[in-house]
């Protein structure tokens, strides 16, 4: 054997060992920082569990008109301001003959949701014909029923639940429960209203509705600037010292806290352009200052890894700049491009900070229909519940989280479909 | 370096006749900067109609550099520049009224490794004609294209599939449909960068073959490391020397007798 063979294989041993302790590093690596998503990921999803149901309550409401205070023949106007909740109250009483005092009643009351009347509203008001009659309706129950009743199996044996329902409030529901006459269901409330100050009828649809809002105005913006001011730094502009500058520029605006750009959005947009406050437009075009680093430096670098064998195979046959750019750079680009915008829209989906000094922070209880509108976000809705003190709103806020990260999954699915979509091999 | 240096200094002019009667190009005292740093000094050369000319010398002789003077491809490096004046048919390529782009429509390139675009066969070809206008309508673009892949002798064996990628070739296959890329503009002139120097010596002799056909229609400059290469397909051969013109003369003259010393180390395998 020859020297090389020896001094190899002398060290052939601690080479391997080297590998195996580098792969356990990988490993324990991975699994930690899997194991945090995860534990993060459960514990939201459990926590928001609540938020998706919602409990109603079995009532036989009499539609007399004295109680309803309307005339025999109530016309629109005076159905709509009609006593829906004192219907609703005397029914209660109905169903609990027994409960006289003042304060037992008004616990009695709470149980039914303040939302409760204008489900009842509603009702009436599809077919006024039912007045004088009587009616039988779910009616949405109060969050501490709900969040109780998702609790424990049993509600007059809950342990060490916490609840602010009363020993008696308790025995209600038991009651109610026993006769069949609450039951839980999927909560579509969450899903088609806006923001409310009960939790059980606070939802997450104006959020949703401004953050697409925003986000929209966000890319319209961003993602052709970006582009195009990425294609002109990489593909025509001299490499001069202006060039560097500018550069170098870009690279610290990405740098820049995002509170900053919602101080000049407040300052340039709104104090002096005078666009409307807490709009999707002026979101999104702060946001766009923002994002527009992030997808320059992301397109350039993709504009960067098209081989030039291919940009000199076009020039060869007389291809003009702009020819090979459009026709063979920016279209093996298109994948990482893509990829850069997504991740910068993804930014901007999850900004709060700058979205608070413009007034995005305002309380929506309507869907916005337009850029115009006043809007709230998704993550400032989950910033302005997490800060609320009912308890049905922990779960109000995971729920909104999850939501937020449904956002993020399905336009990272439309960013692989659009990328497999520009995908080519050469 | 000094040594280099002096054997620099020691090469004074060309040996051999640089001009030739109508010549297509025709280039005098081209000297090229990268940079502050000189790849190519004072070179003058004529390229003939239907002649193959190949250019050979040592690794970082600038070969190529000064082959990429010839359709201005050096315009695209920033830092590159040439002077002296670069003729193709007594007009100067570099004059301010002269467009690149027109340029190389006239003046092909075929590179060392095979680039064909990711698009299919027939795009790939198609290519320099759609953007340059060169067909009517799409009965002319495929005449265009499968003549194009016939000259480049490929054509029997993709006829069955042009839509597929370019890029699903054989390198031999690609090298040839990048050829049959540029021969679809009809210039004037191809220009040649080692083309054979990724590719099996079967592929090398169709492409060789191909070469010899292409010469009656076109005036040929090719780049080549193999001296054989050059033996088999020029008719007048030049040796680069650490960015000077050596020598010129035909192909066969070079070959068996020499006049420059350095020419002659090159050629017998006593430089490195
Ligand atoms: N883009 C560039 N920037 C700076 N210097 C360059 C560049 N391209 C070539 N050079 C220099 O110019 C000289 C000639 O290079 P060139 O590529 O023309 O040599 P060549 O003869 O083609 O070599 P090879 O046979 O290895 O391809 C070399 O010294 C090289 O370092
Ligand atoms: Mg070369």
């Amino acid at each position: 054997m020859s020297d090389t063979t020896e001094i190899v294989k002398a060290s052939l041993a601690r080479r391997y060992r080297a590998e195996r302790r580098f792969r356990f590093y990988g490993v324990l690596a991975i699994t930690i920082s899997l194991s945090f998503l995860a534990f993060l990921l459960i514990s939201i999803v459990f926590r928001s569990i609540p938020a998706f149901t919602q409990s109603s309550i079995h009532l036989d409401v009499a539609l007399d008109a004295e109680t309803l205070g309307v005339s025999e023949n109530p016309d629109y106007a005076e159905l709509r301001t009609a006593n829906y909740s004192g219907a609703i109250k005397k029914a209660m009483r109905e169903r609990f003959p027994d409960v006289s005092k003042r304060k037992e009643k008004k616990n009695l009351y709470s149980l039914i949701s303040s939302g409760a009347e204008f489900q009842l509203r509603d009702h009436v008001i599809s077919d006024p014909t039912i007045i004088g009659g009587n009616t039988v309706i779910w009616l949405q129950a109060d969050d501490e029923l709900d969040a109780l009743v998702a609790a424990v199996d049993d509600v007059t044996n809950i342990g060490d639940v916490k609840t602010r329902l009363n020993e008696q409030q308790r025995g209600w529901i038991a009651e109610l429960q026993q006769a069949g006459e609450i039951k839980t269901r999927f909560n579509k409330t969450f899903f088609t209203n806006g923001d409310s100050r009960e939790p059980e009828l606070a939802g997450i649809k104006a959020a949703l509705f401004g953050s697409a809002w925003t986000l929209l105005v966000t890319f319209l913006l961003s993602f052709p600037v970006a582009v195009c001011a990425a294609i002109y730094l990489e593909e025509f502009a001299p490499v001069n010292r202006w060039t560097d500058l500018i550069e170098v520029n870009i690279n610290n605006l990405a740098a820049v806290p995002s509170i900053v750009f919602g101080l000049l959005g407040l300052a340039v947009f709104i104090n002096f352009f005078a666009l409307p406050r807490s709009a999707p437009l002026v979101g999104g075009i702060v946001l766009s200052l923002m994002t527009l680093p992030t997808i320059i430096i992301s397109s350039r670098a993709a504009l960067k890894a098209v081989p030039p064998s291919i940009r000199e195979a076009a020039q060869g046959i007389g291809a003009s700049q702009v020819q090979v750019v459009f026709h063979h750079v920016l279209p093996l680009a298109m994948p990482g491009i893509l990829t850069g915008t997504i991740i910068g829209l993804a930014q901007a989906l999850g900004e709060t900070a700058p979205l608070l000094m413009i007034g995005m922070v305002a309380f929506i209880v309507d869907i916005p229909a337009g850029i115009t509108d006043p809007a709230t976000v998704l993550p400032v809705q989950v910033f302005l519940w997490a800060d609320s003190p009912e308890r049905a709103f922990v779960a109000k806020t995971s729920a909104a989280i999850v939501v937020l990260l449904l956002f993020l999954i399905v336009m990272n699915a439309v960013a692989v479909l659009l990328r497999k979509k520009f995908e080519r091999r050469w | 370096m000094d040594e280099a240096q002096a054997v620099l200094d020691s090469i004074e002019g060309t040996v051999g006749e640089i001009a030739v009667d109508n010549p297509k190009m025709s280039m005098r005292d081209v000297d090229v900067f990268y940079a502050e740093k000189q790849a190519i000094f004072g070179v003058d050369l004529d390229v003939a109609n239907n002649e193959v000319i190949a250019m050979i010398g040592p690794s970082g002789c600038g070969k190529s550099t000064f082959l990429r003077c010839l359709n201005r491809m050096n315009d695209t490096i920033p830092i590159c520049r040439v002077s002296g004046s670069v003729m193709l048919d007594g007009d100067d390529i570099y004059a301010a009224d002269q467009d690149p782009v027109l340029l190389r429509a006239r003046v092909g390139m075929v590179f060392q490794k095979p680039n064909p675009f990711p698009k299919s066969i027939f795009d790939n070809v198609a290519y320099g004609a759609r953007i340059h206008g060169l067909a009517a309508n799409r009965a002319e673009l495929d005449d265009i294209v499968v003549g194009s892949l016939k000259r480049a002798g490929l054509y029997e064996e993709v006829k069955s599939r042009l839509d597929a990628p370019g890029t699903s070739l054989s390198g031999g296959q690609q090298q040839r449909l990048c050829i049959a890329r540029s021969i679809a503009v009809s210039p004037e002139v191809i220009l040649m960068d080692e083309p054979c120097s990724a590719l099996d010596p079967i592929a090398t002799a169709r492409i060789e073959e191909l070469i010899d056909e292409l010469r009656e229609n076109y005036a040929i400059a090719i780049v080549t490391h193999s001296m054989q290469q050059a033996a088999r397909v020029s008719q007048r051969t030049a040796y680069f020397h650490l960015g000077k013109l050596v020598e010129v003369g035909d192909t066969n003259e070079i070959f068996t007798n020499p006049q420059h010393e350095l020419t002659e180390n090159y050629i017998t395998g006593r430089f490195g």
